[in-house]
């Protein structure tokens, strides 16, 4: 699978506008630059001015930055959103079988499917959880899927987020200011709502409260203002209702969690967490951290709280458990995987290490750990320094590594300084899971702006665009 | 709600509030600087306003010499940490710590209102003092506007209020105190009526004066009009009544006695007469309601907002 040329999302092979696209490229035909270049900036200081931005560490007070936001959409078609949705479906209920078995009966250890010390003998296998039992069996109840579109067109999962992804506050955020900037656009396109996602998002939270709790009282719980994603965790906890609550807001008094307010103790039943699993109890975790709340994984082994994503989820998402997804897909559904893997070489095999020593200049090599897009080679766009320098530290622990062609991740029309010009683009789905499981069509598309690139990572100069997936002719199928 | 969530609120609106009231002193300030009066005067006067808010000590440290320009430390200083930009910038940290708990519109308004203050901090030239004390002034009432029309009553909307009244209220008492001035060594104002027509016209009250009174401006008028009556929006008396409604809607065991002493200063004030005003007493009259608005905020801290106390 050699990267050959980028599959255009917009136009199609004979250089015309692919039939989903069409009604968009009509308008977009009517446009100057200018007018794009005009709506731009109009988004910029209405993001500004809504305060979506992030904090810069280590800067002058009042840095602070926009995640850039593109006004050209990516749209997907229906009947291809529908099948991507059933293969996401079958990935998390995968996952999810495979984290409650790791930490339950460990069958498919016991089957030599993977091998146990991947598992066993990851920095992300929490032996702290071994045993204990959650509702409905769901560990990663909300889920992020980075999915590109390789050149032939198809769709494959580059990575799976199953501790606190984020982002989704982009894609809501993004969908409003499209239809601020262009609600013309919205009478002309059938474009799937996203809006309900805190909707959603909370009866799911609801659904897998712990037992006998009615009406169960659920909190989002940030690291604080300053972190970089303090603006989604604010903005989730208001769409949904709840409180938006630090460690030092919460207690733990006979295994029993409860928050401060100005009325006394109240009782919590469901976190929404969006602190790290190292920073979540003091007692067990990290005993510097405090983020945390002392106590509380004793009430979560007593039952009494529900901590969403449960604690341990890292060990599905590791970078070295992903090349045997599609053998959890297998082993727990019986089903073959609708969404493959990128070809992944695990360079902890003799044999996958002697190719990638050989293939250096044409692979991504990604430390199994690392994330946000650091720890990673991107062969075909290194100095030769940059790879013997990888080189040496793959051969120190080729275990730390694994190698995958280098894609020709699909690109999009994008607003550039010279005007629009294709740039590469991968799409993050957030699937929930609880009692069912529920995706907004769409989800967050990441764009790298840099001409070449393809690092959509925000933290590395990547922006955002909004996702539209078109509601099939003859109207919407949603009740 | 949170504890953490209500201190936020609280000190959000304590804030705004504070920058509005150093705006509008200020302000007084600069229009009392064009009327024809010695030197010593407008000097001593400079001086009672520091001293009134409290910042004499902050300007002495930064200008030993006194040379520096006042309102300009008081408007700009971001090392103060009372002056006007940094009370901005203090009230949208707090309402960025809770921006879920509040409206995303009041929300916005604070953000664009320190957006916007930004720039003018950029700014050169003397006129930015002006430009900052209207944008303050006319931000705040739509912040004001904005928080009353967008939010539920509940909590949250609460202890905004509670926190804006108390500091408005304190505000308040500090203006008088500045012109009529317990601090300086004879009143400052004194009778002419061109000081207090300025003061009142800083606290957007003339009218209403020569509504009430239909009198020429008399310094006892102006104090009996912003102590004890119940219909001047920015009066002591007012803001006591606010304030108790909204504890009320607030209110635990805990803060029983907080209740106590604001329906005891109430008390005091519906029954007071113009007759305490005068000249003489009201420096220590003065002194005594800014000493018990600092119980009332000492006991709101201990009843709502420390949250080992609610642990």
């Amino acid at each position: 699978m050699s990267a050959g040329r980028p599959w255009d999302e917009m136009i199609g092979p004979d250089g015309r506008a692919r039939a989903h696209y069409r009604e968009y490229s009509n308008w977009l035909l009517t446009q100057g630059t200018d007018r794009l270049a005009a709506k731009s900036a109009e988004a910029d200081a209405l993001f500004h001015r809504f305060g979506i931005t992030f904090a810069v560490y280590g800067q002058a007070e009042g840095t602070e930055r926009l995640i850039p936001f593109d006004v050209v959409p990516r749209v997907l078609p229906h009947e291809e959103w529908q099948r991507l949705e059933a293969g996401l479906r079958q990935r998390v209920s995968a996952l999810n079988a495979f984290i409650a078995d790791i930490y339950d009966q460990q069958d498919i250890l016991r089957a030599g499917k993977l091998p146990a010390e991947l598992v066993l003998c990851n920095s992300q296998y929490r032996p702290e959880v071994q045993g204990i039992a959650v509702p409905q069996r769901i560990y990663a109840h909300i889920a992020g899927i980075d999915v590109i579109r390789n050149d032939d067109g198809r769709f494959l999962v580059l990575e799976d987020n199953l501790r606190v992804p984020s982002g989704v506050s982009y894609m809501l955020e993004d969908r409003r200011m499209m239809m601020r900037l262009f609600p013309e656009l919205f009478a002309r396109c059938q474009v799937a709502p996203v809006e309900h996602y805190p909707d959603v998002l909370l009866a799911n939270l609801m659904s897998v409260a712990p037992r006998g709790v009615d009406n169960p009282t659920v909190v989002l719980m940030t690291p604080g203002a300053y972190n970089s994603a303090y603006f989604e965790h604010a903005f989730l906890a208001q769409q949904m209702g709840i409180e938006l609550v630090e460690g030092q807001d919460l207690f733990v008094r006979d295994d029993i969690v409860y928050m401060r307010t100005t009325r006394g103790p109240q009782r919590v039943d469901v976190i929404y967490r969006r602190v790290d699993d190292d920073f979540l109890d003091p007692l067990t975790f990290r005993p510097d951290s405090s983020l945390g709340v002392p106590g509380l994984l004793a009430a979560y082994r007593a039952g009494t709280v529900t901590v969403a994503n449960a604690i341990g989820t890292g060990i599905a998402d590791d970078k070295g458990i992903y090349p045997y997804v599609p053998e959890m897909i297998r082993f727990y559904l019986g089903e073959e995987p609708l969404i493959e893997n990128v070809p992944t070489r695990v360079l902890r095999d003799p044999e996958d290490l002697a190719y990638t020593l050989a293939h250096l200049d044409e692979l991504v090599v990604k430390e199994v750990h690392g994330a946000g897009g650091y720890g990673m080679l991107i062969g075909p766009m290194a100095s030769k320094a940059e790879i013997e320098d990888f080189r040496a530290r793959i051969i120190a622990d080729p275990a730390r590594y694994i190698a995958q062609p280098t894609l020709a991740l699909s690109t999009c029309p994008t607003l550039s300084a010279a005007g629009l010009a294709p740039r590469h683009i991968d799409l993050r789905p957030f699937v929930l899971s609880g009692k069912e499981i529920t995706i907004v069509p769409g989800g967050l598309t990441r764009v790298a702006l840099r001409e070449g690139s393809l690092v959509v990572n925000s933290s590395q100069g990547g922006g955002t665009k909004d996702t539209w997936v078109l509601e099939p002719p003859g109207g919407s199928d949603r009740a | 709600m949170l504890s953490r969530a209500a201190d936020h609120l609280y000190w959000l609106a304590r804030y705004l509030e504070r920058a509005e009231t150093i705006a509008r002193m200020l302000e007084a300030e600069q229009q009392l600087a064009l009327l024809p009066r010695p030197a010593e005067i407008a000097v001593r006067s400079r001086r009672a306003t520091l001293v009134a808010l409290g910042a004499h000590e902050a300007y002495d440290a930064w200008s030993p010499n006194g040379a520096a320009d006042v309102l300009e430390f008081l408007a700009f200083d971001r090392e103060y940490s009372d002056s006007i930009v940094s009370c901005i910038s203090r009230a949208r940290e707090n309402a960025r710590a809770v921006r879920g708990a509040v409206a995303s519109e009041t929300w916005e308004t604070i953000n664009a209102t320190w957006l916007e203050m930004r720039q003018l901090e950029r700014r050169k030239g003397p006129e930015r003092t002006r430009l900052l004390f209207d944008h303050v002034r006319q931000r705040a009432h739509m912040i004001r506007g904005v928080t009353v029309v967008a939010m539920l009553r509940d909590e949250a909307f609460h202890f905004l209020r509670l926190g804006s009244f108390l500091e408005r209220a304190d505000g308040t008492v500090r203006l008088l105190d500045a012109r009529s001035s317990s601090t300086a060594a004879e009143p400052l104002g004194g009778d002419d009526p061109h000081e207090w027509t300025v003061l009142l016209r800083t606290l957007s009250a003339f009218e209403a004066y020569r509504r009430l009174f239909r009198d020429s401006v008399k310094p006892q008028r102006v104090a009996e009009m912003f102590l004890l009556r119940p219909d001047v929006p920015r009066s002591l008396r007012r803001c006591l009544i606010e304030m108790r409604e909204n504890l009320r809607m607030v209110a635990t065991e805990q803060s029983a006695q907080t209740v106590r002493i604001v329906g005891a200063l109430q008390a005091q004030l519906e029954f007071g007469e113009a007759a305490e005003l005068t000249p003489e007493k009201l420096p220590a009259y003065l002194s005594d309601k800014i000493e018990q608005l600092r119980r009332i905020g000492h006991g709101i801290a201990q009843d709502f907002l420390v949250s080992d106390a609610v642990a």
